[in-house]
């Protein structure tokens, strides 16, 4: 049983009331901070803890804080990026539904640390319930003197405001983000500048995950010592997994990064095993961006070691045979699912998401997608697996932002290890439309050579 | 000519007072929601028009962001829109399925809406609901873990409101 120090309280009834959260401790780290801390201190406290960036990138979140430039009379934001649309995604979603307070309380703190006057939060438009949850919670907060001007008499002012956005993938990207922020388009900007020196209206921006606001709390109450003594190596502290697809118990999982990825997917205290008594057939780790795995390689990295539930781990091999943390979404496909028409299905998402601002992307994703629509309905070409792999390669790196990347890796990562079910849509076109092409080998156990 | 309401515009002056002075336009992508929100479920030109004088900004600065973003409706929409959610872990848990359900049940495609103006049927991609598949948002609510027999509920439900509401 792993250590909770986000999910702890979420289940406590009403614990999205101010009274509540109160009551069960919330809002000491903005106490701590304002009356005993500087705010550089804040800053390096966040350092020592290790904390990586929650959303997908995994940079160091305390890094990211310092490189933020600080010109005498310009204001410097944070904004908090809310706007969770990586399919396999729903972690920041079930933190601010049940504990939007968690939220409020890391941004004060972080705010504070970084300067930050007025602080938004750019919530998918969708999740328009949320926001009315969100306002409540900051009404509640500027009521009881958590917000407002002069904070606990410490000299510093500060608002929160919810900004909705409007049903657009991109907008998770930093840049698009902070355009979408200022009214507009949400096109990525060509870096640099970082947003740390120019952001939103121009000025110095920090953008950090929800997740990755909320670990300030409990980073600030222990100490980032004692936060980053939880987990392995680089991946210090909790992490919340969104788990779905083909599995007995879908949900969001706070986990310590010490587990392995059998237990996760095989316990009962996590996705408690593989629905319908199936059999495990392949699984994306870390939201769609990131490169599947077939079961094999998922459990056991290619040298044969126990695969764990960490950044270094999942990552381990590279993408010849490892995949990433990315954002913690975890979907899990059973043997009947078909590799093909998954790829496909996520080429579309791509495709219907690319800004259009970049060629490569703009028109290789669309190319991809037909591509993969013909070998799903039996119409494509051995060379059409070729071309695939092509197109792929000409748009990673070929873009300004991440985007392009995360359309080309899925396609990447199917044909890398799932070439023969391909070929086989191709070879076996008829029999492809009425049945899947089953478990075939993905299962099998990797044999590792005995080194020297 | 269409206008907000005096609560109406008092939400869009919140909305706008959120930014710094000079910056209104931020405001715009809230203030899109507002105005679909209040004039139909969707937006005209006019409504766009509307919305760039409010923001004293030029109306093509409205209508590209109108035109990029997948929630703002430039077409006239039925009472009750259905987004149906398609991508990979929806997809996996039967959204296909889903959609067919409702196409049948409802007797329109994807894109449509009903003869009498009821129901509007779209598919979207990712909602962020993907533990809780196959789901679908309905105005500003999810419902989600979809069956043939909730979907059936559904709709049921919305005809009922659409006539205690009448």
């Amino acid at each position: 049983m792993g250590r909770k120090l986000l999910l702890e309280k979420a289940h406590v009834e009403n614990i999205r009331l101010y009274d509540v959260y109160r009551r069960e401790g919330g809002y000491r780290s903005v106490e701590k901070a304002l009356k005993t801390m500087a705010p550089d201190a804040v800053t390096e406290e966040v350092k020592k803890s290790g904390l990586r960036g929650r959303g997908g990138a995994g940079f160091p979140a305390g890094m990211k804080w310092s490189f933020l430039a600080k010109p005498e009379g310009v204001p410097r934001y944070l904004v908090v990026n809310a706007d969770e649309s990586e399919p396999g995604t729903f972690k920041d979603r079930y933190l601010m539904e049940f504990l939007p307070h968690l939220l409020i309380e890391g941004m004060i703190v972080s705010s504070y640390a970084l300067g930050s006057n007025n602080s938004y939060i750019y919530i998918r438009g969708e999740y328009a319930w949320i926001v009315d949850i969100l306002e409540q919670a900051i009404t509640e907060a500027k009521q009881n003197g958590w917000l407002g001007k002069n904070i606990l008499g410490s000299g510093f002012d500060c608002d929160i405001h919810v900004q909705r956005g409007a049903g657009a993938y991109i907008c998770g990207e930093e840049t698009a983000l902070i355009e979408s922020l200022e009214g507009k388009r949400g096109n990525p900007r060509i870096k640099p500048p970082f947003p740390a020196v120019k952001g939103v209206w121009g000025c110095p921006t920090v953008v950090n995950n929800v997740e990755t606001i909320a670990a300030v709390v409990p980073i600030i109450n222990e100490g980032g010592d004692e936060y980053a003594k939880i987990g392995v190596g680089k991946s210090t502290g909790t992490k919340l997994i969104s788990a779905c697809g083909n599995i007995n118990k879908p949900g969001v999982y706070e986990i310590d990064m010490t587990i392995s990825v059998e237990d996760f997917i095989y316990s009962d205290e996590w996705c408690g095993g593989i629905a319908n008594g199936k059999k495990l057939k392949a699984c994306i780790p870390g939201g769609s961006s990131v490169p599947i795995l077939p079961a094999n390689l998922l459990l056991k990295t290619a040298k044969g070691e126990t695969r764990y539930m960490n950044y270094e781990s999942l990552s381990d091999g590279g993408f010849a045979s490892g995949s990433m943390m990315g954002s913690g979404g975890f979907i899990v496909l059973d043997e009947d699912q078909c590799i093909v028409r998954n790829t496909y299905s996520l080429a579309r998402f791509y495709r219907h998401e690319s800004c259009g601002q970049c060629s490569p992307c703009r028109e290789g994703t669309g190319w991809m997608e037909k591509i993969l629509w013909r070998l799903e309905n039996g119409e494509g070409k051995m060379s059409d697996i070729d071309l695939l792999w092509d197109i792929q390669r000409k748009i990673e790196g070929n873009t300004i932002c991440p985007l392009g990347d995360a359309a080309a890796w899925p396609v990447a990562a199917a044909i890398r290890h799932f070439r023969d079910e391909f070929e086989w849509h191709v070879s076996h076109a008829q029999e492809a439309q009425i049945r899947n092409f089953g478990l075939g080998h993905y299962a099998d156990e990797i044999h590792v050579p005995v080194s020297a | 000519m269409i206008q907000f309401n005096e609560q109406q515009m008092a939400e869009f002056n919140r909305l706008v007072a959120r930014y710094p002075e000079g910056k209104q336009k931020s405001a715009l992508l809230p203030a899109l929601h507002l105005a679909q929100d209040t004039f139909g479920g969707w937006l005209s030109s006019e409504t766009m028009d509307y919305v760039a004088s409010l923001l004293k900004i030029e109306p093509i600065e409205v209508y590209e962001v109108a035109t990029f973003y997948s929630m703002y409706n430039l077409k006239p929409v039925g009472k009750y829109l259905f987004e149906v959610c398609q991508t990979g872990p929806c997809m996996l848990n039967g959204s296909d399925n889903i959609i067919d359900y409702i196409k049948e049940t409802l007797g329109i495609k994807v894109g449509e809406t009903t003869a009498d103006g009821m129901f509007t049927l779209k598919t979207v991609e990712c909602l962020g609901a993907c533990g809780y598949a196959p789901m679908m948002q309905m105005g500003k609510t999810y419902r989600e873990h979809l069956t043939k027999e909730k979907v059936d509920a559904i709709i049921a439900e919305c005809r009922n409101n659409a006539v205690v509401n009448n």
